[in-house]
């Protein structure tokens, strides 16, 4: 599903250059959970925006289901992002003044979904997230956790290939970050591949392999027995 | 551009941001009223300075003596200066060619006129035919002064509308008899003027009777011009020029008044006045012109500016868009889409507010300055087409900038 090969990534701030990944080799197949780890600096962050098609790579190679994504144009890069990609924030992201239903159709809107078919598919993700009762409230309205279903709802609306998840637990409380992982999993057990970048340790070990960056190399990639998140058990 | 569903995306941001909403449309739309009330006062002012020239036909040239101020050929300052029907002829005979229309005038102020019960206090003035075209007065009914009331003494008089309304209080008055100064004049017709009420409240009456009636002899107060037309402005202007210096020239011969002597013989000629005017009307349009593009430019700086805030205010929503799969031309034209209908509508409301004041407000304003403000409706329309295009190109800048960056940039939040 994604395979990437000697990735390097410099930022240019004046006249100093910040070497960020220096030779990333790391591929992901359909159906993997994999956690990226690193402490802040360590280049998660960027690898997941490369990854996501939101910032290009300057050296090396990046093929996302069979496609190589290179030199792409903003149109391009649009599309591909829309088609093959869902992104998880960890401040959720949501527009404000759309209620939590809008919210969950926006990528529908930009593949061109009709209306009222557009209206009817959020409502099934929304109800999967288990926030059918909130879909006409406003993102200021809701739980942080709630925020969060949201915004996962939202990113498998447009049914991507791929889930990225930037620290989707890292604004929330130990209980409600648990039951969003619980979610997460339970949408990895239906087949989605899922990416989430995290420095929190329990939150990697319920993904089933975890991936260690440290100064823009890997120094640990390592398949992990997954923990199951359950909500209750925490209560 | 027909796209529902962008249409509905646009009515959905607009009806939940109302006070940027509100707040854009707000200065738009009283730019738009800002400048067409502006417009409308500058048409109102000149409409007020041509009203105030139309009181007389606008090549008229006027005599009227005065006593002298220069000692000339022994006799001292202060004398007394009268014309009579002999100065009339001299200049008539002398410029037959020139002139189109002509009367000597002998008035008097204050008469008593009286009509059964109702009386008042009015200018009576003794005139040839000629002097109706001269004053610029349409009548109303009846007849003006003719050559055979000139020839024939008739004792007959044309009343000025507000006259009319003093003593007959709308009822019929051709036939009737009117008394003034103690002798009977029947009305032969009723006259309007464009100079108002002012020049409404006289009674004319035929030249030599009026000389008569009053033992003037053929003493005359002034006397009146016009000059056949030019095609061209400034030939018209240098003839009457020619003709009112060599009039006063002659006038001052005939009278032995010294050549220096401003205050003996005057005479006014309208035309002069009439350049004047023109010129002071340009200069009016000019100003308010000026004044309405300033506050055009200050209308489209405002619009920029909100148009950068929202640009800048709606960053983050840009990069969330962008991340779920909007193109950058997706998102220049939401933007652009949103402001030039905002605008445009505004900008109408602010035309159609500032239309029905003047509809409204306009007809009552008749002071001296300002009559009838009123504004062409191309010119209203062009304003606010011009306010629209430049939001939208004021918007797009920012719009384009925002759509271009990478979204990364726009999500992080600090």
């Amino acid at each position: 599903m994604i395979e990437i090969k000697d990735l390097h990534k410099s930022y240019h701030m004046g006249k100093n250059s910040l070497h960020v990944l220096k030779g990333i080799n790391f591929s992901v197949s359909e159906g993997e959970m994999v956690s990226i780890m690193g402490s802040s600096g360590s280049g998660k962050s960027t690898l997941l925006n490369i990854l996501g098609i939101l910032d290009e790579a300057d050296e090396g190679t990046y093929t996302l289901d069979g496609t190589l994504i290179k030199n792409l144009n903003e149109k391009v890069a649009a599309r591909y992002r829309n088609k093959f990609l869902g992104f998880i924030f960890q401040s959720f992201n949501l527009i404000n003044y759309k209620s939590a239903l809008e919210n969950v159709a926006m990528p529908l809107y930009y593949q061109g979904v009709k209306r009222n078919i557009r209206t009817e598919k959020a409502m099934h993700y929304l109800e999967k997230v288990g926030l059918a009762d909130w879909a006409t409230h406003l993102p200021n309205e809701l739980s942080g956790g709630q925020k969060q279903r949201v915004a996962i709802a939202r990113a498998l609306a447009s049914d991507p290939k791929v889930l990225l998840a930037d620290e989707p637990t890292g604004a929330l409380d130990t209980k409600t970050s648990y039951e969003v992982m619980e979610l997460i999993q339970g949408i990895n057990d239906e087949g989605k591949t899922i990416l989430i970048v995290t420095h929190e340790d329990d939150i990697a070990h319920m993904t089933k392999r975890i991936v260690n960056l440290k100064d823009g190399i890997i120094i640990d990639d390592s398949v992990v027995t997954q923990v199951r998140a359950k909500s209750e058990a925490y209560v | 551009m027909f796209n529902i569903e962008r249409w509905q995306e646009i009515f959905e941001a607009i009806s939940k941001n109302k006070l940027r909403t509100f707040l854009t449309g707000l200065s738009v739309a009283s730019g738009i009223f800002i400048l067409v009330i502006l417009l409308a006062i500058g048409q109102g002012m000149s409409n007020g300075v041509a009203k105030e020239f139309e009181n007389d036909a606008t090549n008229r040239i006027s005599v009227w003596t005065n006593v002298t101020s220069v000692e000339y050929k022994g006799m001292n300052p202060g004398r007394i200066i009268e014309m009579d029907n002999r100065d009339y002829e001299m200049a008539v005979n002398k410029n037959s060619d020139k002139i189109e229309l002509k009367s000597g005038v002998y008035s008097r102020w204050g008469q008593l006129t009286t009509y059964k019960k109702e009386n008042g206090s009015y200018r009576v003035e003794g005139v040839r035919g000629d002097y109706q075209f001269l004053e610029n007065a349409t009548l109303v009914v009846g007849r003006y002064i003719n050559q055979n009331d000139l020839n024939s003494f008739e004792k007959n008089a044309v009343i000025g509308n507000q006259v009319y309304l003093d003593l007959f209080k709308g009822k019929d008055a051709i036939g009737e008899y009117i008394d003034i100064a103690g002798i009977k004049f029947k009305v032969v017709g009723v006259y309007t003027d464009p100079g108002g009420e002012r020049e409404e409240t006289r009674v004319f009456i035929p030249l030599t009777t009026a000389q008569r009636v009053y033992n003037a002899g053929d003493k005359l107060r002034s006397i009146a011009f016009t000059l056949e037309k030019h095609d061209k402005y400034e030939d018209a202007l240098a003839a009457s020029e020619a003709f009112s210096a060599e009039l006063e020239a002659d006038l001052k011969a005939k009278h032995t008044i010294a050549p220096t002597d401003e205050r003996a013989v005057n005479v006014n000629n309208t035309l002069e006045n009439a350049k004047k005017f023109y010129d002071l009307n340009i200069m009016i349009r000019w100003f308010f012109w000026g004044v309405g593009i300033c506050t055009i430019i200050a209308g489209v700086v405002g619009v920029s500016n909100i148009m950068l805030i929202i640009v800048k205010e709606r960053t983050k929503e840009i990069g969330i868009r962008k991340a779920i799969g909007a193109q950058p031309w997706s998102i220049i034209g939401m933007i652009l889409h949103e402001s030039i209908f905002v605008t445009a509508i505004a900008g109408f409301i602010g035309l159609i507010f500032s239309l029905i004041l003047l509809q409204v407000v306009g007809p009552f304003i008749e002071t001296d300055y300002i009559r009838n403000p009123s504004v062409d409706f191309s010119v209203a329309i062009t304003t606010v087409i011009i306010l629209v295009v430049a939001g939208a190109i004021a918007g797009f800048f920012p719009a384009y900038r925002a759509a271009n960056i990478k979204p990364i940039e726009a999500l992080r939040d600090e």
